[in-house]
């Protein structure tokens, strides 16, 4: 990628400046310049190290999915503190092996974090040619919905968003 | 300080509270390790939330400007839950740690721990 | 209102201090007392906010957020050391 010389990682410029306003919490000119001036250097030091990964296609599709899963973590919350304070017997905990269609980085850590942030589940492994993500469910009801559920309601967008 | 803003500031703490002495107690109810892993790193992320937004709404309130780095606190929380359940999911594996009888499939804990694609159950 | 209820949070998240500690000392396993570790970092960030909000300073959101990333680090290099026996390869 030789487009921009002096701005090798646009995105990450972009969030230094941000993470740099937000842990200083104001915006006067001075720190607007430092952010800039570490914004604009770091990425140009570490721009070497960069292992390529696939890249953000539709924005607006990652936004909604940030939001859905943001609304799925809440529902997570309540129904494993039900579960929590409710009777142990009933405790149907299950592993469970979700099949996979991403291969890149990326898109499987997104997906892996996201099964580990939402309902009832935690990542706990993948197979070494990354076709398969074994799950342990809290409390399973129905394995092939669990499947369903995982493939159609995140696997689906991430691939769409970053088009692999 | 205006009543509303008190009783926001307020019910976002308890609910904060609430969640993360659930996240604790289930650390100590649940029966095994892999069922302990849920409760925790899912409870506390709600309940660190309440608290820190409850603490921004707060300091905003007070100082007058927008204070808005206790989310960097949240965005870190959020990021790194997920990875610390995984490291710890992949430990207990490695280490072999006993699942509770009653878990279902548990001939995939073998494949996962070698990292292979799972093999059909064989009669146990 | 607001004192009574950073008070009474603050006794909440005493109390599920303790718990993790329990699950602390008594964990049958090696990984089940790190998980009561991460646990008793994450709660002790949240004491020392509500702290702050009750002196109504803003001093204490730095070392909340080095405890966050303590924790975070140390919780992943202890299972690097039970998974491979060696942290930095």
């Amino acid at each position: 990628m030789k487009r921009f010389r002096w701005l090798p990682m646009p995105v990450h410029s972009l969030l230094l400046f941000v993470v740099w306003l937000l842990l200083n919490n104001s915006a006067a000119p001075g720190h607007l310049v430092l952010g800039a001036f570490l914004a604009l250097t770091i990425p140009l030091l570490c721009a070497p190290l960069q292992i390529p990964q696939p890249v953000v296609r539709r924005p607006l599709l990652a936004v909604r999915y940030v939001l859905r899963v943001l609304g799925d973590i809440v529902v997570a919350n309540v129904e494993v503190a039900l579960l929590v304070m409710g009777s142990m017997r009933k405790l149907q905990p299950a592993f469970v092996a979700v099949p996979l269609e991403l291969t890149s980085e990326l898109p499987l850590t997104i997906l892996a974090s996201t099964v580990s942030l939402t309902p009832g589940t935690v990542s706990a492994e993948l197979s070494e040619d990354r076709r398969w993500l074994y799950v342990h469910a809290l409390h399973l009801t129905d394995e092939q919905a669990l499947i369903e559920t995982i493939k159609s309601r995140y696997e689906a967008p991430l691939k769409e968003i970053f088009a692999c | 300080m205006n009543f509303w803003v008190e009783l926001l500031i307020t019910i976002l703490l308890l609910i904060g509270g609430i969640f993360v002495l659930v996240g604790s107690i289930g650390l100590i109810r649940l029966p095994d390790f892999y069922t302990r892993l849920h409760a925790p790193t899912k409870a506390t992320t709600v309940g660190m939330g309440g608290i820190l937004i409850a603490s921004m709404v707060m300091m905003t309130n007070n100082q007058g400007y927008l204070s808005l780095h206790e989310l960097l606190i949240t965005l870190f929380l959020l990021i790194t839950a997920p990875i610390t359940a995984h490291m710890l999911a992949k430990t207990a594996l490695h280490h072999e740690n006993r699942a509770l009888r009653r878990t279902r499939s548990q001939h995939l804990m073998e494949c996962a721990r070698e990292q292979q694609p799972p093999k059909p159950a064989d009669h146990d | 209102m607001l004192n009574t209820a950073i008070l009474i949070v603050s006794g909440i998240l005493c109390v599920a201090l303790i718990l993790n500690l329990w699950r602390l000392l008594r964990g049958p396993d090696l990984s089940d007392r790190i998980l009561a570790l991460d646990t008793m970092y994450i709660n002790s960030i949240a004491l020392i906010l509500l702290y702050g909000m009750h002196m109504g300073t803003n001093l204490y959101f730095e070392s909340a957020l080095l405890i966050a990333m303590l924790g975070f680090v140390s919780t992943v290099a202890l299972c690097k050391y039970l998974l491979r026996g060696d942290i930095i390869e």
